[in-house]
């Protein structure tokens, strides 16, 4: 055991912590948590042991244990980002977060075989029954690891991989390391610098040539102990002409003091490949969500992803794609609800590297309470470049008087040749509309609710059916406490 | 009783009297239609009995049914049986009229019971057969880009969904060309019977030409002043609101 046991003084939370009076589905449905037995745990604080005894609990090839220390020595080099985004950052103590829990290091292949506890999490929060119903494939993470881990028959036949990244990394190195790194560098930020020292779980995709997955593979990432960081590291590659529709759900219970999900989602869509990417969030309000999330598209490649953010305490997620191949086209479609005390710093970031590339932004927040949404958008087209479009449009709904939205879109568009389109607007949802409503027999609050679903309907309608209709369930649950 | 009794009621916005005491009682069966100038406040009675927020009720009641409404939320009194079909009805993005009326149907059933879907469509699409709009309309959102006509023809579907006790419909007639008032008319008449009161609002007789009333009343001034059959409205008409002021100016001048 690597464990440190000084004892650091307690954080000092803002009040707004135990303040939140709105308690959505997570902490309805997701606000539990088994007293589970860990058989791996790294201790409390992060240092070189800390790596170390990751890297042997996962019996890690040597590479992989030393880019671990190179990424720890970067993340130590670099300062929090908050000469641009809040110091709400600095409230994380580093040192009082455990790294690693795990009962196991190799998934079950059936619930059956899934520790009580654990199985019991998963089918409180429904998954087994969505596996039955639409799924080509589940990895079910609990904590720093996959609990439960299936991909249907017909679809491994086909020559698809879905397994978790620390199985992917024992079986099947020489795809992995080819890309692993390659899309998100660990000196990217200080957050992917911290995932690439410790990252564990997360899931492996790899999608032969021209093979198309008819029904998604879900991952879900399920945080369970208390002042504990998930890290995990995600990797999916589609090769040439092929299609994949990836969705990962995540939840947390909601705990005193504050945890942090840190992941690193890195995707290669090949030539003419389409990777859809759909995350439903739900984290409990004490949760620190700062996500890197990017994909390289080659000619004729399309990357799409779909982002839902609903509770934590202060979300940073800008997902990317990088345009490499002529042609190839992006697009991101966000959604993000900030309730009180929570900070939804969200956006996208589109870089265009070829010529005759596409992307598109399609952003909507809504603000609830003291809710605070940011939108920060990034568009690159340099000036070498032809035929280039961007569109964005970023739709931002305040709900109450004291609710809070910014907008900071960063477009440099170089060269004759190329387009972009920016659209911005702010509303609210008006007295009158409300009155409108409640003279039909809605309640205020779902009056409110259904100003909300009105307005993220045209994005709602993008995702799966059963996503949008527990989205719109949702947004019912975080409106109920925003009138009156 | 079987009614919407409205008693002496007196009406502000902010500290200025705007309804100044009163009285009229719709039973189920009957159309009553008020008439008056511009600013004389038809409109804020309609909105206060609905409950509107920016209406401060400063003495009086309203009864539906024996029951006061007045204590009640907007969304209470709609669901004990009160339609208010609105002069300038809101826009509602990305809510489909069907979604819409589909939530205020669930929100009239019993706690824990969900809508029929099935029922619910086949309902929906008869009363728009029957009101000869087409089907089309259900997946347009709620008012958004409607033309003068489509919004009113909307709050006529509304109320045949929504099957009201009583019914005030504000201004109906405004906005409309000859064409769309005579749908809008054969909408509410179709729905006209022993089950429905209704309270017409209107600035005009022409609407009377229409929607027949059983009854005719002239507001001046935040009351009621004359009271009569259908012919009323047609001396009105004849005689314009002046006749009114001088109808109420020794009264004015009696107290």
């Amino acid at each position: 055991m690597s464990s440190i046991s000084e004892s650091t003084e307690a954080v000092a939370l803002p009040p707004e912590d135990t303040a939140n009076p709105v308690t959505g589905i997570d902490q309805a449905v997701g606000d539990f948590t088994y007293d589970v037995k860990y058989n791996f745990d790294a201790g409390t604080g992060l240092n070189a042991g800390t790596i170390d005894y990751i890297s042997a609990a996962k019996k890690e090839a040597e590479w992989i244990r030393e880019f671990r220390h190179k990424a720890l020595k970067t993340f130590e080099s670099m300062p929090l980002p908050t000469h641009w985004a809040t110091k709400d950052l600095e409230n994380i103590d580093f040192q009082k977060i455990r790294y690693y829990l795990a009962s196991g290091q190799k998934p079950k292949r059936t619930w059956e075989e899934v520790p009580d506890d654990i199985k019991k999490t998963f089918e409180r929060l429904g998954i087994p029954e969505q596996e039955r119903k639409f799924l080509a494939g589940v990895e079910a993470q609990f904590d720093s690891e996959a609990a439960y881990s299936n991909i249907k028959e017909a679809v491994q036949k086909q020559g698809v991989i879905f397994m978790n990244s620390t199985e992917a990394l024992r079986e099947h190195p020489e795809i992995f390391r080819k890309w692993f790194g390659k899309v998100i560098p660990t000196s990217d930020n200080k957050f992917s610098a911290l995932n690439s020292a410790v990252f564990s779980g997360g899931s492996f995709i790899y999608v032969p040539p021209g093979i198309k997955v008819t029904h998604p593979l879900q991952a879900y990432f399920r945080i369970n102990a208390e002042n504990f960081g998930q890290f995990e590291r995600t990797l999916i590659i589609v090769d040439e002409g092929s299609e994949v529709v990836y969705m990962e759900g995540c939840t947390a219970p909601k705990f005193t003091t504050s945890t942090l999900h840190s992941a690193v989602v890195e995707l290669v869509a090949l030539k003419n490949a389409k990777i859809q990417y759909i995350t439903v969030q739900n984290w409990a309000p004490n949760v620190f969500n700062l996500v890197t999330k990017r994909g390289l598209a080659m000619e004729g490649a399309e990357i799409k992803w779909i982002d839902c953010n609903i509770g934590s305490r202060l979300t940073m997620k800008y997902p990317g794609v990088v345009l490499k191949g002529e042609g190839a086209r992006g697009e991101v479609i966000s959604i993000a609800l900030a309730n009180d005390g929570q900070h939804q710093d969200t956006g996208a970031k589109m870089v265009h590297a070829a010529n005759n590339t596409t992307s598109t932004v399609i952003s909507k927040s809504i603000s609830v309470g003291e809710g605070r949404a940011t939108y920060r958008g990034v568009v690159h087209i340099p000036k070498h470049l032809k035929g280039c479009k961007n569109n964005t449009e970023c739709d931002a709904l305040l709900i109450n008087t004291t609710s809070r939205t910014d907008t900071y879109p960063a477009i440099t568009v170089k060269g004759g040749d190329n387009f972009t389109q920016h659209e911005a607007s702010v509303s609210k949802v008006s007295e009158e509309q409300i009155f409108y409503m409640q003279q039909r027999g809605l309640t205020e609050a779902e009056a409110m609710s259904l100003a909300v679903n009105g307005f993220v309907n045209d994005l709602v309608r993008q995702f799966p059916m059963e996503y949008s209709v527990e989205l719109k369930r949702l947004i019912d649950l975080e409106m109920e406490g925003s009138v009156g | 009783m079987n009614a919407l009794e409205i008693k002496d009621l007196h009406i502000n916005i902010g500290d200025k009297p705007i309804v100044k005491g009163l009285t009229l009682t719709v039973r189920k069966g009957e159309v009553h239609a008020i008439m008056g100038p511009n600013g004389t406040g038809k409109s804020t009675l309609a909105k206060a009995i609905a409950g509107h927020p920016d209406y401060e009720i400063t003495a009086g009641s309203v009864l539906l049914d024996g029951r006061n409404i007045l204590e009640m939320d907007p969304d209470e009194r709609a669901r004990a049986g009160l339609f208010l079909a609105f002069q300038y009805p809101c826009e509602i993005p990305g809510v489909s009229i069907a979604n819409f009326l589909r939530a205020a149907v669930q929100a009239r059933l019993p706690e824990g019971e969900e809508i029929d879907a099935t029922a619910y469509y086949k309902r929906l699409y008869s009363k728009m057969d029957a009101l000869k709009i087409d089907r089309k309309f259900t997946s347009r959102s709620v008012n958004e880009g409607f033309s003068g006509g489509e919004k009113k023809r909307c709050e006529i579907l509304q109320m045949a969904m929504l099957e009201p006790a009583y019914s005030v419909m504000d201004e109906t007639d405004s906005g409309l060309d000859i064409d769309a008032l005579k749908i809008v008319a054969e909408g509410v008449n179709a729905l006209r019977g022993p089950k429905l009161g209704v309270l017409l609002i209107t600035h005009y007789q022409r609407l009377l030409d229409y929607i027949v009333p059983d009854f005719v009343h002239v507001m001046w001034d935040g009351r009621i002043v004359k009271s009569g059959d259908k012919s009323l409205a047609l001396e009105l008409e004849a005689k314009g609101y002046d006749w009114v002021k001088e109808l109420v100016e020794p009264a004015t001048a009696a107290k």
